[in-house]
């Protein structure tokens, strides 16, 4: 019984690789399950209004969205990449919220040829000394954002902060982009427990007492709701000014407001896009990801916006022909798409040349907890990474 | 008491498990293994390399079972914390790689004993206490060991680090994903024949005393403390190697392989094949995986129907797969 | 410095309190019944997300915590009669297992039913604030209150236990199971009470954390393994070693993550001081609770007789 199971799940298993060979197929690995799922989720939203701005076609061809759940765990993304690589014989997958995923996922994607295009993830060595022409981000390195805020803050004059990160690569990348620019003091430094870690009272404490002008935090996703919570109770409101990068997105603001935190109104964030962008492709990404989700779309979703646009793009350039990977690889390159951000070019190691945007907390039109642009930090950003590359 | 009769005493006691078990479980194991070593080559033949990679991997985790086998189906120590060894093995080919040392006649000698010291400072302690103590402090040491190679940020932290090339055996090119999947298998075949040696030997028979009546084991005369240490150190190298597998297999290490719900992954393999049966832990292992492999595929929210399964078997299937053929049988 | 070191006390102190408060349960079941449960910390994350729910309903966290108290009280009892009962029998590597399970089973359902971004809990305006305890020392109110209420939670416990006749029954138990159930006790409704008692204690935690955590999948997974650090500390059945372990770990921890890494620095250059101070301090109760089996194989204060 138990055999004939096991028997039977391995034979269907095998045929249905050998099946259905219509639409044209993309991958899309992101985290679909865990509390890490609303970034997730709110990807898989954009992936979806992307499909239907293009009419559920990629470059004028039918096509569909593979997506598979990395569970937050570096080998279940890099299983996943690999039955999209080898069963699925997929040319090009997107997505990778995390590093460690995006890393683990990378060598089998080059090993076979295919193209890998992160819609988050940009851990230096990949931008740096392992870069590879078979990769392409539609988001930033981990470096660029907290160098615009520390640029910031050196032009803003403040003279001493705090910082707080959580203790993996990406929260002490954060923690070293800020201190890369900043030219004033840093007066203390907390590296968090991740991701058990969310009781932040002897850390602030810390910096309370540590006489710091400003604090500076990395907590992305649960995290960051918790921090701003006990950033209010412990009274530092008012006392030390709150700057934070993909602490605070679209998808945390309106659980903020139900949560009644109203420690982050004003608080200052940098990013590379903000759903106030004045351009075509942006106002119709907002407003018709309002109408269909009544939130804002975070960043995620933007990058994620801009990953199909660009696969998009390429496809046509190769009028569907998905085994053409130089020609993919050539059109993606070209980055002939209207990105949501404006302006989109790509550098050397196939990371964006951008703009950086200061952002600030506020309550729009409706009431409800949004950002809105204040001022660009840095025009055209190269990051600092791209000189290390070979490409 | 002489030694002999010791043995003898103890041949009562304690009837040996055979190599392929009776009746419908000798046909059953043989076919298993069998078909383990068949479909995924008739994939491969077929132009489906990931199935061999898949089996690949039941066979590198059915090696970590085996192991958790010898000391928790045999010895009765529940340990709680295996999957630290894997991890360790995995880093003993990751960082010398890191450095350029590639040769595998360094990265899996070194990945065993690395692990087996591990096993014998930490069973040291931990065999002091018992019951759930026991399950309690190997959990805890394994912790420990997830903590320390996350804080190693030259070997990648918290990102994992990416194996660039594989272990390197001169004569054997495991890239090829079908070498390695031959490689493994009798890697996984040798290890069944090593822990079938070792419980039907005298020291497995003390060991397994220890487990039915430690008190007894005593009395005669045994050092039960020194053999129960010696069967943990022996399955915590034969761990360390399932990791060693695993790191080039994934081209991938990463510290959250040590983390607790992996070593209860492991002991569920155990317990669902049938803990105490030599055989056992493959059916585990692969029952398991393709269970996860199937249900993911159909929902993302497959951990319940999991939870539910481990639940049921749990409640209702006592001896595991194994057992539960064997109950079939004889009905 | 010793401000800061009195406000770590305090943080640690609250830390503890709400270990001792999982921990209560944890060894109360493990004491009477023999029962490993690793969905302890479920309850605990269920405690959370209800209270989240119906403080949105009736408007208020008070009312919330007052209405998701009989209902995870419930949830536990219906736990007990439904799966934990007929695993009394089986060893502790089945309930391990079992309730492994469990845990996959309500992290899934509680992903199906609220989503998975969690909820944030908001205070009535008197508790989200601050009270100056000593000059200089600042602390914020709803951390008092958790402080405040569990050490209340253990007091009640401590008379529970002590004075009256159920108390009488679980320190039976917990020495002699065999002879509390000679004495014609009815064993089942005796086990199911405990059980939904110690689900009340971790969804009390749960609903203390929530407001300042937010109520999180996976929550309970987290401090669960704390938890049990905290009673193989203490020794289990021993619901006094529950209370000092707790105390104890809360405070190291806390102390742990505030000045390990200051101390390192003293002694090492401040490069690696950096990432080995938290992974030492992520490390540090499990170097306790490894110190204290090696020396003392039972914890620190085993129940008399077993």
């Amino acid at each position: 019984m138990k055999k004939q199971f096991i028997i039977g799940a391995l034979a269907s298993a095998l045929m249905s690789t050998a099946a259905f060979a219509e639409n044209l197929k993309v991958g899309f690995i992101t985290t679909l399950t865990t509390p890490a799922a609303v970034i997730g989720n709110d990807q898989k939203n954009a992936v979806d209004l992307a499909m239907e701005h293009l009419g559920g076609k990629l470059g004028g061809k039918p096509a569909e969205v593979v997506f598979e759940d990395d569970g937050f765990k570096p080998e279940i993304g890099k299983q996943k990449t690999d039955k999209l690589v080898q069963d699925d014989d997929i040319s090009i997958i997107a997505g990778y919220i995390w590093s460690n995923v995006l890393m683990a996922s990378a060598k089998p994607i080059f090993d076979a040829n295919k193209i890998m295009i992160s819609a988050n993830a940009g851990p230096s060595v990949i931008a740096g000394k392992r870069c590879n022409a078979n990769f392409f981000s539609t988001s930033w390195q981990n470096d660029q954002t907290p160098m615009a805020m520390g640029e910031y803050l050196n032009q803003s004059g403040v003279k001493s902060i705090y910082v707080m990160a959580p203790n993996y690569a990406a929260g002490k990348d954060m923690a070293a982009g800020v201190a890369r620019v900043f030219k004033g003091e840093i007066k203390g430094q907390d590296l968090t427990t991740w991701p058990g870690q969310l009781d932040f009272s002897a850390e602030l404490a810390k910096a309370k007492a540590s006489g710091a002008e400003a604090i500076f935090v990395f907590y992305p996703g649960k995290a960051g709701g918790a921090f701003m919570k006990q950033y209010q109770q412990a009274g530092l409101k008012g006392a030390m000014d709150l700057y934070t990068v993909f602490s605070v997105d679209g998808i945390s603001l309106p659980k903020m407001q139900a949560g009644k935190l109203d420690g982050v109104l004003g608080s200052k964030l940098t990013n590379q896009w903000d759903p106030t962008l004045d351009n075509e492709a942006n106002k119709k990404f907002v407003a018709d990801f309002k109408a269909k989700h009544g939130t804002y779309p975070s960043f995620y979703a933007a990058q994620a916006y801009d990953s199909i646009k660009l696969i998009d793009s390429a496809v046509a350039a190769v009028d569907g022909d998905m085994k053409n990977i130089d020609g993919l690889k050539a059109a993606l390159k070209e980055a002939k798409f209207d990105s949501v951000r404006g302006n989109f070019k790509f550098g050397n190691n196939n990371m964006p040349i951008q703009n950086f945007y200061l952002r600030e907390v506020v309550e729009d039109a409706d009431g409800k907890w949004a950002t809105k642009v204040v001022s660009t930090v840095y025009t055209d950003h190269v990051d600092p990474h791209a000189s290390d590359c070979k490409l | 008491m002489s030694a002999q009769k010791k043995a003898a005493n103890l041949d009562e006691y304690l009837k040996a498990p055979s190599l392929f078990g009776f009746g419908i479980g000798r046909i059953m194991t043989i076919v298993l293994m069998v078909l383990l070593f068949i479909l995924p080559l008739i994939a491969w033949y077929m132009g489906n390399k990931f199935y061999l990679d898949f089996s690949s991997r039941i066979v590198c985790l059915a090696i970590a079972a085996v192991s958790l086998n010898l000391i928790l189906g045999f010895g009765g120590m529940v340990s709680f914390g295996h999957a630290a060894f894997v991890g360790i093995g995995a880093y003993a080919v990751g960082i010398p790689s890191h450095h350029g040392y590639e040769s595998a006649w360094l990265h899996f000698p070194l990945a065993m004993i690395a692990a087996a010291f591990f096993a014998l400072v930490t069973g040291a302690i931990s065999l002091r206490t018992k019951g759930v103590y026991f399950i309690m402090i190997t959990m805890a040491f394994a912790q420990m060991a997830y903590y320390f190679f996350l804080s190693l940020e030259e070997y990648g932290g918290d990102d994992g680090m990416t194996l660039w090339s594989r272990s390197d055996f001169g004569f054997l090119n495991i890239t090829d994903k079908l070498t390695f999947f031959l490689l493994s298998y009798a890697l996984l075949a040798l290890c069944i024949y090593l822990v079938f040696r070792i419980v039907n030997s005298r020291f497995g028979m003390v060991v397994r005393g220890c487990n039915s009546n430690e008190a007894r084991m005593k009395s005669l005369g045994y050092n039960t403390y020194a053999y129960r240490l010696t069967a943990y150190v022996i399955s915590g190298a034969m761990c360390g190697l399932a990791g060693a597998l695993m790191a080039n297999l994934q081209d991938f290490i990463t510290a959250d392989t040590m983390t607790w719900t992996r070593s209860g992954e492991l002991m569920f393999m155990v317990i669902l094949g049938g803990a105490g049966s030599v055989f056992g832990p493959i059916f585990g292992t692969g029952v398991f995986l393709l269970f996860e492999e199937i249900l993911s595929a159909y929902t993302i929210y497959w951990h319940l129907p999991f939870g539910v399964l481990l639940i049921l078997s749990v409640l209702f299937i006592k001896g595991g797969v194994n057992g539960l053929i064997q109950r079939a049988w004889k009905t | 410095m010793s401000t800061l070191f009195l406000i770590q006390l305090l943080n640690g102190l609250q830390l503890g309190v709400l270990l001792f408060l999982l921990a209560a349960g944890l060894t109360l079941v493990f004491g009477i019944m023999d029962f490993v449960n690793l969905a302890h910390g479920s309850l605990y994350m269920l405690g959370a997300f209800v209270c989240a729910s119906l403080t949105f309903f009736t408007g208020s966290f008070v009312w919330g915590v007052v209405f998701a108290i009989p209902i995870i009280a419930i949830i536990g009892y219906l736990f007990e009669v439904l799966i934990v009962r007929h695993l009394y029998e089986s060893n502790h590597l089945d309930h391990v297992l079992a309730t492994f399970g469990i845990i996959l089973i309500a992290d899934t359902l509680v992903q199906l039913s609220w989503g998975p971004e969690g909820i944030a809990i908001p205070l009535p305006d008197y508790l989200s604030g601050q009270v100056e305890i000593l000059p200089d020392i600042i602390f914020p109110t709803f951390r008092l209150l958790i402080i405040s209420s569990g050490l209340l939670i253990a007091a009640g416990l401590y008379w529970l236990i002590t004075y009256t006749r159920l108390g009488m029954l679980i320190r039976a138990g917990a020495s002699n199971r065999t002879m509390v159930s000679a004495l014609g006790i009815d064993i089942s409704t005796l086990f199911a009470g405990v059980f939904a008692l110690g689900a009340v204690l971790a969804g009390v935690a749960g609903m203390l954390i929530a407001p300042i955590t937010e109520a999180t999948i996976g929550m309970g997974n987290d401090i669960i393994i704390t938890a049990f650090v905290v009673i193989i500390v203490g020794g289990i059945g021993s619901m006094k070693g529950a209370f000092i372990a707790a105390i104890l770990i809360g405070i190291i921890d806390t102390l742990g993550r505030s000045f390990l890494k200051d101390i390192l620095e003293i002694f090492n250059e401040s490069a690696s001081a950096e990432t080995a101070g938290p992974a030492l301090s992520s490390m540090l109760i499990y170097i306790i609770m490894a110190i204290v089996l090696a020396l003392r194989p039972q914890g620190l204060f085993p129940p008399k007789v077993r």
